[in-house]
């Protein structure tokens, strides 16, 4: 079953969707800022762990061994679940675990739910798909909320509204807030104070919360949430009902861990030390927290990554964001380019392995976004190789594709005059031609496709000799 | 040893290739240059078309399996070679024995200060793959240190790609285009009359660029800084 709801109809290609975004001076210098300040600040607080190293080996190891043996850790999850008084609920795609949110919602006798920010959620688009049902859901992150406001999508997966300064979040408060004071000002004092008063009603009245999974204990049927702000730790306390909703490749065996992955994580997505707020609960707890906990279980085109071998990988990521934070191309273009809830180099290799059979030429067009520069290979703290991936996906893509497209051709008759020296050195006379181009040693303007080069630099002149030609006259 | 030229440098950075041959004869060694050599596959390989690069790696393993050493003048080729051809190839004996030009300097001949002499402002980028594929690390560094008369200036967020990426400045014309305006940014603002890099795809991507704007810095490769004495100094092409 493929990966519905992972994409935003009608984005275009990711060439095409870049060009907006490069065509923003204000998006362009509100990415640049705020990657450079948090590219820095990971950097420091990775070097102070001396051991940084084995420790993403053993985030590596560990999901590997889980992904080894997903049915295995799933199924004791869910009898711990079970045995601790939650239940659990087997989605295989977005409209089976939206329907499930919905029915369980309607049980509880509630219009309105409080979320916790969660990627699964917004992956399968639950806001809209309660909407649909007449039921309405408040994000409660404050970056999550000023997307919903804004009515906006998010751009990056821990900070979904990087692409705003606090002067349009102002704008927003004002317009959407109906509580918010006249005079408010843009001090993200104010703005955050708020955003309090705001939520404070919600929280206090919400009988239902719906919530991702940073983590599950299979061991224990434990539920892991971190976050920053305190507020998720509202919704996942205060309302009777709790309903989470996680992908399926979350799980950890045990409880120790945890360890790696609470060390791995903040430090990697908000370069902090320790996450401000660690939630953990198991099943229900008389007295004690919600009532009802509900558990889905979200498939959603995971199982048919799980099948490829060199792409599986990807699922082990934990949505730090470390690769956005890095990635030269996200800097530039920011996420709304890659047309998914999943932006940046991550998002390129796992939006099209979750659409699976549905993949679409947007999709396609998405692990062709990276230079290969490797940066984010390097920061990833599950050892994820994004560009091996990349380039995995990107001979997928060819495969797919027409074998009489220019490129194929062009790839294959390269190859030909590769595959022999004699053939080699024809094709490098040929190109010596190309001096007839140029001007001054250099060549301004070429041919499609060539053009694309010559748009925004020169190419040198062909010399009159290549060194092969230089080393038969002279030593050969 | 054998020298492995690459594509791009033989067919339009003879200079380059010259350089090698000329530091390395300067430092003692045998070079040959097979002639059935052509291209590493690394474009085929990046753009998605792994069986036509999986033949050119036979190639490369049959062409170069009687070496002791093969020497390129490229990060990324000898990236391609020795990280990716296991992928691809049972037996990477000869992959297994290539290395960038640096690395063969500073760990297999035990130089830093090759002898040379070039008296001109330099700033130096560090090329992705020769960063963080290969690790090459301060080598390149070193070796420009020991160069007499040359003077060495940082370069601002040296460590960011240019953009150039293969197809992809091709594939995706605009970012890359947004990525090298911000390189050049940064190579300008050093007042370098020279930029140099292990790798001239890189620097012809960043060179392009430095041309369209006929900003007056000139992409020389390490090599050519390298094979620079007094006796034969460097001379910037007419």
């Amino acid at each position: 079953m493929a990966g519905r709801g992972v994409t935003w109809l009608g984005t275009p290609t990711f060439p095409k969707a870049a060009r907006t975004a490069l065509a923003d001076p204000q998006l362009r210098a509100n990415l640049r800022n705020a990657t450079t300040t948090i590219r820095g600040k990971r950097a420091d607080a990775v070097a102070e762990l001396p051991d940084w190293e084995p420790l993403r080996r053993a985030g590596e190891a560990i999901k590997d061994q889980v992904l080894g043996d997903l049915d295995t850790y799933l199924e004791r999850l869910e009898a711990a679940v079970t045995a601790r008084g939650g239940i659990v609920h087997w989605a295989r795609d977005a409209d089976e675990a939206n329907e499930i949110v919905l029915r369980l919602t309607r049980e509880a006798g509630a219009e309105e739910v409080v979320k916790v920010k969660s990627m699964a959620t917004a992956e399968i688009g639950l806001n809209e798909a309660l909407a649909e049902g007449g039921v309405r859901a408040v994000e409660t992150d404050l970056a999550e909320l000023i997307v919903q406001l804004g009515e906006d999508r998010p751009s990056h997966i821990l900070v979904p509204a990087i692409h705003r300064n606090r002067a349009e979040i102002r704008e927003i408060f004002r317009r959407e807030m109906p509580d918010v004071p006249e005079d408010i000002t843009d001090e993200p004092k104010e703005l955050a104070e708020a955003a309090r008063r705001h939520l404070r009603q919600k929280f206090l009245t919400a009988k239902v919360a719906v919530s991702g999974a940073n983590f599950a204990v299979a061991d224990s049927g434990s539920i892991v949430v971190v976050e920053s702000e305190g507020n998720g730790r509202m919704c996942l306390t205060l309302p009777e009902t709790l309903i989470t909703v996680m992908g399926i490749e979350k799980v950890v065996p045990t409880w120790s861990d945890l360890e790696v992955f609470l060390q791995l994580l903040p430090r990697s997505s908000t370069a902090e030390r320790m996450n401000p707020y660690t939630s953990i609960w198991t099943g229900v707890t008389p007295g004690d927290g919600p009532k009802n906990f509900h558990l889905v279980l979200l498939d959603n085109g995971r199982t048919d990554t799980l099948a490829d071998e060199v792409g599986r990988q990807a699922l082990r990521c934990i949505r730090c964001s470390a690769c956005l934070n890095v990635c030269p191309v996200y800097e530039r273009t920011g996420g709304a380019a890659y047309g998914s809830v999943y932006p940046g180099p991550i998002g390129a290799i796992l939006t099209p392995q979750l659409l699976g059979e549905d993949v679409d030429k947007q999709a396609r067009s998405l692990p062709y976004a990276s230079s290969l520069c490797g940066a984010c290979f390097e920061v990833c703290p599950v050892r994820i190789d994004i560009p091996e991936v990349l380039v995995h996906l990107r001979a997928q893509a060819v495969e797919a594709k027409n074998k009489t497209s220019p490129e194929a051709v062009a790839m294959s008759a390269l190859a030909w005059a590769m595959g022999d020296a004699r053939r080699w050195a024809a094709t490098q006379r040929i190109a010596g031609i190309g001096r007839l181009l140029s001007r001054g040693g250099r060549i301004s303007s070429l041919p499609w496709p060539g053009s694309k080069w010559t748009s925004s630099r020169d190419l040198p002149a062909p010399p009159k000799e290549t060194f092969r030609a230089w080393w038969r006259r002279t030593r050969g | 040893m054998a020298l492995f030229a690459t594509c791009v440098t033989d067919t339009l950075y003879p200079r380059t290739g010259q350089a090698v041959v000329k530091l390395l004869e300067r430092l003692g060694c045998e070079v040959d240059f097979p002639a059935a050599q052509t291209c590493c596959g690394q474009m085929h390989y990046n753009t998605g078309y792994p069986r036509h690069a999986a033949s050119l790696a036979a190639d490369y393993e049959r062409i170069f399996t009687e070496y002791d050493a093969v020497v390129a003048p490229s990060g990324s080729c000898v990236g391609m070679v020795r990280e990716i051809y296991p992928k691809l190839l049972d037996s990477t004996r000869a992959a297994q024995r290539s290395h960038e030009l640096s690395e063969f300097l500073v760990d297999v001949l035990g130089v830093t200060d090759v002898g040379a002499y070039f008296p001109h402002r330099v700033t130096y980028h560090p090329t992705c793959h020769s960063l963080r594929m290969l690790e090459v690390g301060d080598r390149p560094l070193r070796l420009l240190r020991a160069v007499r008369g040359l003077e060495l200036v940082e370069l601002p967020e040296a460590d960011s790609c240019c953009g150039f990426g293969g197809t992809f400045a091709i594939k995706n014309a605009d970012t890359s285009g947004a990525m090298l305006a911000d390189k050049i940014k940064g190579v300008t603002e050093t007042v370098a009359e020279v930029l140099t890099a292990g790798d001239n795809s890189c620097l012809m991507h960043i060179g392009g660029g430095l041309s369209r704007l006929r900003a007056g810095v000139n992409p020389v490769h390490l090599a050519e800084i390298l094979s620079s004495t007094e006796e034969e100094p460097w001379q910037a092409v007419a």
